[in-house]
Parts: C-alpha cells; sequence; structure tokens
C-alpha cells in the first residue's frame, strides 16, 4: 500500500494547441485529404476571382449625380448600351428597385408597405424588450393578433379611408414576404393540431391526421398550387370566384401545415413518457398536458426543423409565379423586358439570390439564438 | 392497532386482474388499505408491484376487478379519474420533474391549473414545502441543476403541493446513488409520522421495517404473504418470501 501526492497541472505540450495543430488536424491529415484540401483550394481559385471581377471591380456603379455637404459625385447614370456587357450593370437594379420591392404596388401609396416593413423591424425590437416583464406574455399575443390586422389593411387598404390596392397589384418582395409569413405563421398552429391528431389516441382524428399528412407529403407544392388555381375554380362555378392570392395562400397554408405537423411529431415522440404520467398523476387534463408540458418541450427540439422547413417553404414560395403572381423572383423577367433594359437578366437573378440569402440566413442565425434562449439544459 | 381498526378503508381493491396482450401481470389481488396507513410493496422485479400502484390512480388500465378510492371507483370517466388523481400524488423512480419549469413552478402547476389557487397563494406553500424538504433555496433553479436526490426531494414536494391524501412511491430510490437514498428516506419517515396514506413499492428494507405498518410480498403478480414488519423479517411464513428475504438481507 502507499498513497500518492497530488500532481500539479501542467499546460498541454505545444503540438496540441495553436493554429499548426489545427491546419494539420482539418487540413493535411492524410494523403487524401491534402489532395481535398489542394482540389478546394484550385477550385476557389477558378471561381472567386471572376466572380468578383464580375460583381465589384468591373461592374459598373453610376447610379447617377448626387451632392453630399456641397460636393457632387458620380457622373450621368449608366443605360443598358453605354453599361457594358462584360460586367454587372448595377444601375439596372438601382432603376428597378421599387419594381423588385413593390411590384405593380400604386408608388403613391408605397409608404403604407414601407410602414409595415417599419413595423416587422419593431416587432423584433418589442419581442426583446419585453422579455423579463411580467405581463410579457399578454403583450406577445396581443401584439402577434394585431400586427398581422394591421399589416393586412395597410397593405390591402379599403378602410377608414385607405386606398384599396388589389391583391393582384402587390408583388416584388412585399408579395414574397406576404405569402412566406402567412404561409409559415398559419400554417404552424395547424400543423401542431395535425401532429397531436396523429398521436391522438381517438382512432378517427388519429385516421384524418394521418391520411391528409400523408397525401400532401406525397404531392409537390407546385401540383397543389396548380390545383388550387386551376383546379378549384371549376367547382365553384357562380360568384365564387374567390382571390387569386388568397388561392395561393391556402394551397400553401394547407402544403405547410403537413410538413410542420411531420416536424412536431418528431418533437412530441422525443418526449420521455415519464413526462406524460407525470403531468396525468398530477391531474392535468388533456389540453392543460399537452399545452404546459409536453408541447413546450417539444417545440423546443424541433426548433431547428421548424426553421429548416420555413426557409424551404420562404424559398418555394417563387413557385406562385407559375400561377401568374408577380413575386419577387418574376420580377427579374419582368424588369429585363423593359425596352431600356434588355437582356439584364443576370444582374437581377443575382440580386435576387442575395436578397434571399439575407432573409434565409437572418433566419437561421435567428433560429440558433432561440436554441440557446430556450434551452432547459441549464447544466451548469 | 384496535384504533385503526376503527378508521374506514380509503382504498379498496377486489379482483383485480391485469394483462398485457397475453401477459398476464396482476393475478386475483384484493387489497384493503386504511386511512392513515403505511404500506410497503416489495418483491422482485417483474412482480407486479409498480403496476399495482399505477393502477390505483389510472396509470394503468385493468381488465377485471374493482379499485374503489376515496369512495369514487375508477372507471374511464375522465372527470372521475381526475377527481381521484387529485387526491392521489404520485413519486416516480424517475422524479419526472418537468425540465422547462423552474423547482417552483414544477411546484406551483397543478394547485394553480387542477385546484385553481392564486399564484401568490400557491407559491408560499410551495415554498414552505421546499423548506420541508430542506431545498428552499434552490426554489429558481432548473431540475438538471440539482442532484438526483434533491430532484427526488422536489417530486415529492411537488405531490404534497395538492395536499393529497394517499401518496403513492413507485421506487423513489432506485435510481438514486447510493449516497443520496438517505436523505430522501429521511424526508419519507418525516411524511410517514403525519398520518398521510402511504403506499411504496421499494426495495428498502431498512425504512420498510422502520416505518411500515403493514408489508406485502409479491411475486409473479401476486400477493404471496402480506404481514406486519416484524413477522414478515422474522418469520417468514411462504418458502417464496424466505428465499427473497435471503437474496436481500445477505449482502
Amino acid at each position: 500500500m502507499a498513497v500518492y501526492e497530488q500532481q500539479e497541472l501542467r499546460k498541454p505540450p505545444i503540438s496540441q494547441v495553436g493554429i499548426v495543430r489545427w491546419l494539420r488536424v482539418n487540413l493535411f491529415s492524410s494523403r487524401v485529404n491534402i489532395g481535398l484540401t489542394l482540389a478546394a483550394l484550385y477550385m476557389l481559385y477558378i471561381i472567386i476571382p471572376p466572380m468578383l471581377d464580375w460583381m465589384i471591380f468591373s461592374a459598373n456603379f453610376n447610379f447617377g449625380e448626387f451632392s453630399f455637404l456641397g460636393f457632387e459625385f458620380g457622373e450621368v447614370m449608366a443605360t443598358n448600351t453605354n453599361c457594358g456587357r462584360t460586367a454587372a450593370c448595377w444601375p439596372f437594379i438601382y432603376e428597378k428597385l421599387d419594381m423588385f420591392v413593390y411590384g405593380f404596388y400604386p408608388r403613391d401609396l408605397v409608404w403604407r408597405v414601407n410602414t409595415v416593413f417599419a413595423m416587422t423591424a419593431m416587432l423584433f425590437v418589442i419581442v426583446r424588450l419585453v422579455r423579463n416583464y411580467k405581463y410579457s406574455a399578454k403583450v406577445l399575443l396581443t401584439t402577434f393578433v394585431v400586427f398581422p390586422i394591421v399589416s393586412f389593411y395597410l397593405i390591402g387598404g379599403g378602410v377608414f379611408g385607405l386606398e384599396e390596392v388589389k391583391t393582384h397589384q402587390w408583388g416584388g418582395l412585399t408579395l414574397t414576404l406576404v405569402i412566406a409569413s402567412v404561409g409559415i405563421l398559419v400554417s404552424f398552429p395547424i400543423g401542431i393540431l395535425l401532429a397531436l391528431g396523429r398521436q391522438s389516441n381517438l382512432r378517427v382524428i388519429n385516421f384524418f391526421s394521418t391520411i391528409y399528412i400523408e397525401f400532401i407529403r406525397a404531392v409537390p407544392l407546385i401540383t397543389i398550387l396548380f390545383m388550387a388555381s386551376f383546379v378549384l375554380p371549376l367547382f365553384f362555378t357562380g360568384g365564387m370566384d374567390f382571390d387569386k392570392l388568397l388561392r395561393a395562400l391556402i394551397a400553401i397554408t394547407l402544403f405547410q401545415a403537413a410538413y410542420f405537423a411531420e416536424v412536431v411529431r418528431g418533437g412530441l415522440q422525443a418526449i420521455p413518457t415519464g413526462q406524460y404520467e407525470a403531468a396525468d398523476a398530477i391531474g392535468l387534463n388533456y389540453v392543460q398536458k399537452n399545452a404546459l408540458i409536453i408541447l413546450p418541450q417539444a417545440l423546443k427540439i424541433s426548433i431547428p426543423n421548424l426553421v429548416g422547413s420555413s426557409i424551404s417553404l420562404f424559398k418555394d414560395t417563387t413557385l406562385v409565379l407559375i400561377i401568374g403572381l408577380m413575386d419577387m423572383l418574376a420580377m427579374v423577367n419582368m424588369t429585363a423586358n423593359d425596352i431600356n433594359w434588355l437582356g439584364r437578366e443576370t444582374e437581377g437573378f443575382v440580386f435576387v439570390t442575395m436578397t434571399m440569402w439575407i432573409f434565409l440566413y437572418s433566419m437561421s442565425r435567428y433560429s440558433k439564438k432561440l436554441e440557446v434562449r430556450f434551452s432547459t439544459d441549464h447544466k451548469n | 392497532m384496535t384504533t385503526e381498526n376503527n378508521k374506514s378503508n380509503i382504498i379498496e381493491i377486489s379482483g383485480l386482474n391485469k394483462w398485457y396482450g397475453e401477459f398476464q401481470a396482476l393475478k386475483n389481488i384484493n387489497l384493503n388499505i386504511k386511512e392513515g396507513e403505511i404500506i410497503v410493496v416489495c418483491g422482485p422485479s417483474g412482480s407486479g408491484k409498480s403496476t399495482l400502484i399505477r393502477c390505483v390512480n389510472f396509470l394503468e388500465k385493468f381488465q377485471e376487478g374493482e379499485i374503489i378510492v376515496n369512495g369514487i371507483q375508477l372507471t374511464d370517466d375522465a372527470q372521475k379519474i381526475r377527481s381521484i388523481r387529485s387526491e392521489v400524488s404520485m413519486v416516480f423512480q424517475h422524479f419526472n420533474l418537468f425540465p422547462h419549469l423552474s423547482i417552483i413552478d414544477n411546484l406551483t402547476l397543478a394547485p394553480i391549473w387542477v385546484h385553481n389557487e392564486g399564484k401568490e397563494e400557491a407559491r408560499e406553500k410551495a415554498l414552505k414545502l421546499l423548506d420541508r424538504v430542506g431545498i428552499k433555496d434552490q426554489a429558481e433553479k432548473y431540475p438538471n441543476q440539482l442532484s438526483g436526490g434533491q430532484q427526488q426531494r422536489v417530486a415529492i414536494a411537488r405531490a404534497l403541493c395538492t395536499l393529497p391524501k394517499i401518496m403513492l412511491f413507485d421506487e423513489p430510490t432506485s435510481a438514486l446513488d447510493p449516497e443520496m437514498i438517505s436523505e430522501v428516506l429521511d424526508v419519507m419517515v418525516e411524511l410517514a409520522k403525519e398520518g398521510i396514506t402511504m403506499i411504496c413499492v421499494t426495495h428498502e428494507m431498512g425504512f420498510a421495517r422502520k416505518v411500515a405498518q403493514r408489508i406485502i410480498f409479491m411475486d409473479e403478480g401476486q400477493i404471496v404473504e402480506e404481514n406486519d414488519p416484524e413477522t414478515f423479517f422474522h418469520h417468514p411464513e411462504s418458502d417464496r418470501l424466505k428465499q427473497f428475504l435471503d437474496q436481500i438481507l445477505t449482502h
């Protein structure tokens, strides 16, 4: 038998830390890895410089003359002819920006759309501000009920002396955002109900939820959009011809609900039976059990997949152009058909791509934040 | 014993049979429990002890027989089940605390939502109970921040929060590290002195000897022997119980 002295802590050897180790482990660990690293570097070398050249270094940024603090800048705005064909012609985007953002929305009324954009930004501020406020749940609930209604009447008009703007005039980024947000927000609660329905012990509810989900998931969105747009009106012959945008929204909502349902079901299945039993044992009823115990945990687990599914939907909204709705992507061809800017599709597509990326990447980042915020591991 | 005999039965189980598919988990169980009685149920694993007490608050359905709890007969009726559950609390082997709620919210959930108590009132009561199980200072923490023993004490406090007449313990110490078992048993011993009806499924024979008024030995889905602790440990009658005691008491 022996007694040992306590050992002192030592720093790790130099080969275990620093950038050299990182490079060695991640990029040059084996022959195959070295080969892949070099191939990737070569690919970047071929792609990046010409892309930057097209987008920035050789591109035309002549947005016209403007003065700042009494100094005159720029020259006469570039036109399609003197812009050149070898690199990007950004003045095209600059001139058509209104089309990309508002579509055919009456130009003198765009302040109403801008107000909605501003309110949306405010929403994030409000959510942050009331986080620790005693009545935060009530404030948020009210906001989330009032906000869509106010937004709808601001954009659509027709009340309080606001001039009506028909939905076929809505377009561009505005329309994309309307479709995506309505699709996501309305289908979310429906998706939750479907998920619970599919888990239900009541055979009838279980059966219909399953049939619905499996049917919708087996059909492409484009088919459902076509059905809603061209086939449904055949059934409603007399005076039931409702709005084209509304039909698309219903189609997208029903479609997305099935996907959300499956995501939520995944979350529900991850909840241990002990949680159901404990909730039962303390006497909660079905609604309380799900609303207070099961769903808060299941939805938290599902955040990454819910956001992933929302991102998919956001991208899928571009499909509405095939049923004649003029969303942001549809604006590319629309604007490049302008006699003054013929053949500028590339700039349009690149611009739409970057705009989409900004929105989708923000969503993805926001979901990361939500995950951290709702994390209940609370492990020290 | 004479005073106990005068008390009425709070749980009456008669002719209880339960099957999981083809497998018969409970065989013709007859058991009456008086108000304030402390019962320990033991037996080898798979003997149906957990199933039995889970039938009492209807976490498990049974196919034959009758259970009357606090004067209400258990049926499929959701309303009746809930009214029984508000009188019967349960402590689980794996605690089953709600990880997304703080300790205090775990405790006040049932009082607020099931018993319609005010928030402040429920909170005050919960803090008193946490004080009693010795973890008042952890009230704002979350379950995962506590040790197993602390979590189980929270679970006991949560079960007490609704002022139940009956407490069911389903192997409350089996998932705990050895050094945490005694802190939970201490709380249960304290509880036993207060006249609440308790049914404990446990392997802690020391605890059984100390507080149980009656020990029930189950094997293969039926009650093999029931007796007071003294007779149970020192003069077991059935061979099966003798063998069981041999196995658990030699170490």
